[in-house]
């Protein structure tokens, strides 16, 4: 029977797990009082889930909807004017969303704060570029590596992968090694579709050598003609050495001054 | 849908309103200046740039999702890849994050050692982006003596770590090796060398005629649009905003260290330039500090933390459990606690970042690279416009951008 393997994460995962591990978690701590972090907390009022402190940085999640507003009070009233990074994470899988963090920084405070929200597989966001300009290539690179849809975007387009590209590449569905429009994708650009049996899907395995390959790797100990067909076997010719190998050319036995 | 063909290149359906005299110009991937595989969609109008648009990505091999399908000790080397000009930088940030994550600190020899070597990388970084800004705007010599002194610094490297540009040099948990012998006289004569390099590079540019003229008042970035763009390191330092993450959010030894940050607030090419050049200097000052700090520490390299890192050699070939932990941590990787981080450290170019999101597996959830180039070079849309065309190879050399970690 074929072996089992789950459609929605195509992704590494482990070969054997304990069934008695549970994994620890890296600790929470609640927002202590007269902190920096409480006064954002506190100038967001409801439109705060949830808030905690991550390895020293405050994680907030919010309402999706709420982005824009959250993070232009941020922006404003809590000082944060750096947008370090935006992108997403894909739970397609699990809980069918997308996590989008957006990591702020405050320059004055030297405070780190993420702005944590969830969307649903075919919903959009809206874009903070009008606040932060830095956004305006990272969303498009969200866009590029997960499909995510961003409103009001000034120019929402591929960023890494070329335009024409099929599929989003930091999907959970999304093999490693590339789908099979990635595997056609050179050779139709490149020779055009009709040279596909000629040519074959593209390889991405960098240390694959075709054992019968003779138009790219020479055979050592066979003599085999360029591009001859070699599946049927070859035979072995013992290995001629240069008669010219190591000669000392220094020491010429040709008398090249007449004079001596 | 165009069909393009050789005679009506494919310009990506880009809107340039060409109903005046401009010209749309494409410049690389393949361009001496272009640092790599950038490239640039030009208007011209005449020799003014009226819109400039970046086009990356020739350069993509997919590193973040390499790491989701790679252990955490198995996407070490690939961080090399990113910013290759200072692969120990990547190196570090990555296993910077991944100890936060895990909880755990270096001993103090370990990080003697990698300060140390971020330093000589910060240095190695500055003198290539030296030598080929200067390249570039064309002052020859100065890349032919500065890619001497970086030669030297990267033999440092090579005598610590056996490589010249990936050098993997720092693990989670710790660093692999003690520097060898006489290795710490080696640094100490360098750096001792270095200042007079420093002086001769200044000597030869700062106040040289051609490269005043071209690097003054080109390429001003206002310290609101550097925020805003999100420009870090000597980008938002030379608009006069004084933002550090050594000082501001220390990692390693930086906080017992005495250095300062420069800053300028004159915005433009020129300044940074001179940036870079004072942080070589302060590099050089930090490294003088650290030689003494070594020989004060404990031989310990690698944190204590079974759960998470192999035993010393010694162990693993004595006890019968440090050997059957390194097993399992070879087999199946280390399983960090469940949870995200996202730690900063300052990189020869910038904040250099990574997020990574673990669910408690031995394979990254998640991991996104915060690389500055990326934002750098979002920048360039920007600040091209209304330059003439001779100073866009400044610009884009003064931003200092890397492909491998643009496009990672």
């Amino acid at each position: 029977m074929r072996k089992y393997t789950p459609k929605d994460n195509v992704q590494a995962k482990s070969y054997y797990t304990d069934r008695f591990w549970v994994a620890p978690r890296v600790p929470k701590e609640a927002v202590e009082e007269g902190t920096h972090f409480e006064k954002v907390v506190a100038a967001l009022g409801a439109q705060v889930k949830e808030a905690y402190i991550q390895v020293g940085q405050l994680v907030m999640h919010i309402e999706a909807t709420e982005n824009f507003q959250v993070i232009k009070i941020l922006k404003e009233q809590c000082g944060y004017t750096q947008c370090s990074e935006q992108s997403a994470v894909d739970y397609l899988a699990k809980e069918g969303e997308f996590e989008l963090f957006y990591q702020l920084l405050n320059i004055n405070e030297a405070k780190r704060v993420r702005v944590v929200c969830r969307i649903k597989k075919d919903e959009a966001i809206e874009s903070i570029v009008p606040l932060f300009k830095s956004a305006n290539f990272a969303e498009r690179e969200m866009f590029d590596m997960f499909g995510i849809k961003v409103n009001n975007h000034p120019f929402l387009k591929r960023i890494i992968m070329p335009d024409d590209w099929e599929g989003h590449p930091l999907l959970k569905t999304y093999p490693l090694q590339g789908d099979e429009f990635a595997s056609w994708y050179e050779v139709d650009k490149i020779f055009g579709k009709e040279y596909r049996n000629i040519i074959g899907p593209e390889n991405r395995d960098p240390a694959r050598i075709d054992r019968y390959d003779t138009k790219r790797f020479s055979r050592i100990g066979y003599e085999v003609p360029f591009g001859a067909d070699i599946s049927g076997g070859e035979t072995e010719q013992p290995i001629e050495y240069s008669e010219t190998f190591m000669v000392n050319y220094n020491k010429s036995s040709k008398q090249l001054d007449e004079r001596k | 849908m165009q069909q393009p063909n050789k005679l009506t290149p494919f310009f990506e359906n880009l809107n340039f309103e060409r109903d005046d005299n401009t010209m749309v110009i494409n410049f690389g991937p393949q361009h001496p200046s272009a640092h790599g595989q950038l490239r640039l969609v030009l208007e011209l109008d005449g020799e003014l740039v009226t819109k400039a648009y970046p086009d990356i990505g020739y350069l993509h091999r997919g590193i973040e999702k390499m790491a989701e399908n790679m252990t955490y000790n198995e996407f070490l080397p690939t961080t090399d890849r990113l910013d290759y000009i200072a692969s120990t930088s990547n190196n570090y940030a990555y296993a910077h994050a991944v100890e936060k994550l895990l909880g755990i600190e270096a001993p103090r020899r370990a990080q003697v050692i990698r300060t140390m070597l971020l330093e000589i990388n910060r240095i190695i970084s500055h003198l290539f982006f030296l030598a080929t800004h200067a390249l570039d705007v064309g002052a020859m010599s100065v890349f032919l003596y500065a890619f001497r002194e970086r030669e030297f610094a990267m033999d440092l490297m090579e005598d610590y770590c056996g490589a010249r540009l990936t050098h993997s040099a720092v693990r989670i948990g710790g660093v692999p090796l003690d520097l060898p012998a006489g290795w710490t006289e080696k640094l100490a004569m360098y750096i001792e060398k270095m200042p007079e390099a420093i002086k001769m590079y200044e000597d030869l540019l700062t106040e040289n005629r051609i490269w005043k003229m071209r690097l003054e008042n080109v390429g001003v970035i206002s310290g609101e649009d550097a925020l805003n763009w999100g420009c870090t390191g000597v980008m938002l330092r030379g608009s006069g905003i004084k933002y550090d993450i050594r000082k501001e959010e220390p990692y390693e030894l930086y906080s017992e260290l005495d250095f300062d940050i420069p800053v300028s607030d004159r915005c433009d090419s020129y300044g940074r330039y001179r940036l870079y050049m004072e942080e070589m200097k302060e590099s050089v000052k930090i490294l003088k500090q650290l030689i003494p700090m070594y020989f004060e520490t404990e031989p310990q390299l690698m944190a204590h933390a079974p759960q998470y890192i192999s035993a010393p050699k010694e162990e693993i070939m004595t006890q019968n459990y440090a050997l059957m932990q390194h097993f399992v941590l070879v087999t199946q990787g280390m399983r960090p606690p469940k949870g995200e981080v996202y730690a900063p450290t300052e990189s020869p170019k910038g904040e250099l970042g990574f997020y990574i999101k673990s669910e408690g597996e031995p394979y990254a959830y998640r991991l996104k690279c915060r690389a500055p180039s990326f934002f750098h070079t979002g920048l360039l849309q920007e600040i091209l416009v209304g330059t003439y065309i001779a100073d866009v190879v400044t610009i884009i050399g003064t931003t200092n951008i890397v492909f491998g970690e643009v496009d990672r």
